[in-house]
């Protein structure tokens, strides 16, 4: 056979395809135990926060030691259900939804070398590069599925353990209880527009190996070396071209009027690691050999 | 995005080894573009996006002052970048410490009393929010991480609400403070102005140092600059908005060369109505008030002016009164037992503190010796020996027999000082 040949039979295909293999490498990704265990861990997390603020202020006490200690809106919990979410997302942000992307973003490519399907699915007239974008908005819609699951279990939760209704904004301002709910989406979509630069990274470190637990250790060592080093105050001129030092701007969305500066920031830092990642992992799987 | 797509699913073996190993190293080449344009644009936009010095028309210093005198600014709200940089020893984590301890020591101390948060800005770089509808509404907010702490002057409450803890602050602005509130904003800004003129005349020169954008606005620069030397202040640039003659952005740089000690100046700024949502607060369910007590009245009193200073429109008056006008201090004019040498800029306070000074690291023996030596300098000359403590901007003179000489002068010339003092 030719290479036109080989050409001529690839070209045809409907873009649909493209949205069958979508489609059925979420289903895969979604039905793994893996992730479920993953997205159920994250939904524990706004339960614990919450059990422990209503178990913490009982007896009438504030939160967080009354200082100011703990996570972001800790302290307004207790008078809103609604900042569970808030917090629950301020506290998993840092470690627990970048781990789990970690964790699928590695095994994106690496899983299927390790587990040996890595060629069946390139036997599929995909297209190598294809196939790596379908990976990378699965993920995303991965990173989306996460902080929705956290955001949605500390709404229910907050709601059934404290009250619900108008709030202050943290510039001291009231709005209303939709318009809080609006903010919460917001802030979720910020959360998880955050992470689409790890996403990134975690697809590149997973076309680098052929083996699956290999990238998601380096893709979460790198993940907590990064938010080490952003705690070193004599690397602060490198620190804000670190994909984590703006994930706590969508707490910007809670002031009024919004301030926009570090929001932006972070959205053009993650465009800016999704672009180079995703066109080195496209470099490195084009021209890797599939050995597996 | 793939120039290589159609070949995807040939293997390397149908190709010349080689060209297909060029290929797959061409690969490699889009990352490393994306970066380098990345990196061109961090580095270019903010050098193309300053467009140059607006073209305005030519003012002279006297003009430029009588503008801002004139300067009516009612409603107006806006960012403001404040950096202060006063080159203080670095105490990290003991400082902020030491300070909520401080604030959070007494039974009533509250995080949101606007005094004890007013200070964090004596040091490092803050965002502040400002806000203002004519002289009954006001609302500052410092921007935190995840958190704000918001001072709202709304009639005659003024609120502090400090949202990391939750905490509120209420205080009221007394009928008389508001008197003379209200006597003293059109007084502010002649005040400004006849400071001004008057470091203008014999110590300080005032010029116009071109023009600037300021937060995408056309501003005049005014230049203060002291005309002796030995002083620590290098220049001050105050740039006032062309159109309205409001100062938007003030900078102290110190003799000394190197980064500015003080550069507040607005990131964005209107001068349309702010909403009237933006100054109503109502305290959040479940958060502590603390009220104003009668004793901190005072404070309370001060905050409310002081909240005048703070605002942006006001501060490059505030910050220029509180340099500026030091060297039109009368001699004698301080607390007890103090009293000023030298004129303008090179005016040195001095104070007997009767004692016997400074306890030297030998006398004082042990660690808080060697940890009091180490913050200052030892010097001596025709009065005897001393130890001078330096800032970027402050120095002071510790004589050992008990005399204090402070100024924002170099250290030689407080030596001088001193000397022509015995």
């Amino acid at each position: 056979m030719s290479r036109a040949d080989v050409a001529e039979q690839v070209r045809p295909v409907s873009p649909l395809w493209t949205f069958g293999l979508l489609r059925n490498e979420l289903t895969t990704t979604f039905r793994r135990w893996r992730t479920l265990a993953l997205l159920a861990v994250l939904a524990g997390v706004p339960i614990l926060v919450g059990i422990a603020v209503k178990i913490e202020t009982g007896d009438g006490s504030s939160p967080g030691g009354g200082g100011g200690g703990g996570p972001a809106f800790i302290s307004q919990i207790t008078n809103n259900g609604l900042f569970l979410v808030f917090t629950a997302l301020a506290a998993t942000l840092p470690f627990f939804l970048p781990m789990a992307v970690g964790v699928v973003a590695g095994d994106a490519i690496a899983g299927e070398a390790n587990a040996g399907t890595l060629r069946y699915l390139l036997v599929a007239p995909a297209g190598r590069s294809r196939l790596l974008l379908t990976k990378y908005v699965t993920v995303v819609l991965f990173c989306l599925a996460a902080t929705l699951v956290v955001a949605v279990s500390a709404l229910t939760v907050g709601a059934l353990l404290f009250p619900l209704g108008d709030l202050t904004t943290i510039s001291g301002t009231r709005i209303s209880f939709a318009e809080g709910l609006g903010r919460a989406l917001l802030i979720a979509l910020a959360v998880a527009a955050s992470l689409i630069g790890v996403a990134a990274l975690g697809l590149f470190v997973s076309t680098l190996t052929n083996s699956g637990i290999a990238a998601m250790a380096t893709t979460v060592g790198l993940l907590i070396t990064v938010q080490i080093l952003d705690q070193i105050p004599q690397l602060h001129a490198l620190q804000p071209y670190f994909f984590s030092h703006y994930w706590l701007s969508f707490a910007d969305l809670m002031r009024e009027p919004v301030y926009w500066d570090e929001l932006a920031k972070n959205l053009g830092l993650q465009a800016l690691y999704a672009a180079v990642f995703g066109s080195a992992a496209w470099a490195r799987f084009t021209a890797k050999d599939i050995t597996a | 995005m793939a120039p290589y797509a159609s070949d995807d699913n040939t293997t390397a073996g149908e190709v010349d080894e080689q060209r297909s190993g060029r290929r797959k190293a061409a690969r490699y080449v889009v990352p490393v573009t994306v970066m380098g344009v990345a990196a061109a644009t961090i580095g270019l936009v903010p050098a193309l996006a300053d467009s140059g010095d607006p073209d305005l028309p030519k003012i002279t210093a006297q003009q430029l002052i009588e503008k801002i005198a004139k300067s009516d600014v009612e409603q107006l709200s806006g960012t403001v970048k404040i950096s202060t940089d006063l080159g203080l020893p670095n105490l990290g984590g003991l400082e902020s410490s030491l300070m909520s301890g401080a604030a959070g020591g007494g039974e009533d101390g509250s995080s949101a009393d606007p005094t004890a948060k007013l200070t964090e800005l004596a040091s490092g770089t803050h965002t502040l929010r400002v806000a203002a509808d004519g002289p009954e509404k006001q609302k500052l907010s410092l921007l935190e991480n995840a958190a704000e702490y918001s001072l709202i002057h709304n009639g005659k409450d003024v609120w502090g609400y400090d949202s990391k803890s939750n905490e509120v602050y209420h205080g009221t602005v007394s009928q008389s403070a508001k008197d003379d509130r209200a006597q003293q904003p059109p007084a502010l800004p002649k005040d400004f102005a006849e400071e001004a003129l008057k470091a203008a005349d014999d110590t300080t020169s005032v010029t116009v140092d071109g023009t600037a954008q300021v937060a995408g606005r056309d501003a005049y620069k005014l230049l203060i600059k002291p005309k002796q030397s030995g002083s620590t202040v290098g220049a001050i640039t105050v740039a006032v908005d062309s159109e309205t003659g409001l100062p938007l952005k003030f900078t102290l740089t110190p003799a000394g060369g190197g980064s500015a000690v003080v550069d507040a100046g607005f990131t964005q700024v209107s001068f349309a109505e702010p909403a009237a949502s933006t100054f109503d607060f109502t305290p959040p369910k479940g958060a502590k008030v603390t009220e104003e007590k009668d004793a901190g009245e005072n404070s309370g009193k001060d905050a409310g002016k002081g909240f005048g200073e703070g605002l942006g429109m006001d501060f490059g008056k505030g910050e220029a009164r509180e340099h500026a006008p030091k060297s039109k201090e009368a001699p004698g004019k301080g607390p007890e037992g103090m009293k000023t040498i030298g004129e303008g800029w090179n005016s040195i306070a001095v104070f007997d503190t009767g004692g016997q000074g400074m306890p030297s690291g030998e006398s004082a023996g042990g660690d808080l010796g060697g940890f009091v030596d180490s913050l200052g300098d030892k010097v001596t000359g025709k009065f005897g020996s001393g130890t001078v403590f330096s800032t970027r901007l402050v120095n002071a003179l510790m004589t050992d027999d008990g005399k204090v000489y402070v100024g924002m002068v170099t250290k030689d010339a407080l030596v001088k000082a001193a000397d022509a003092a015995k």
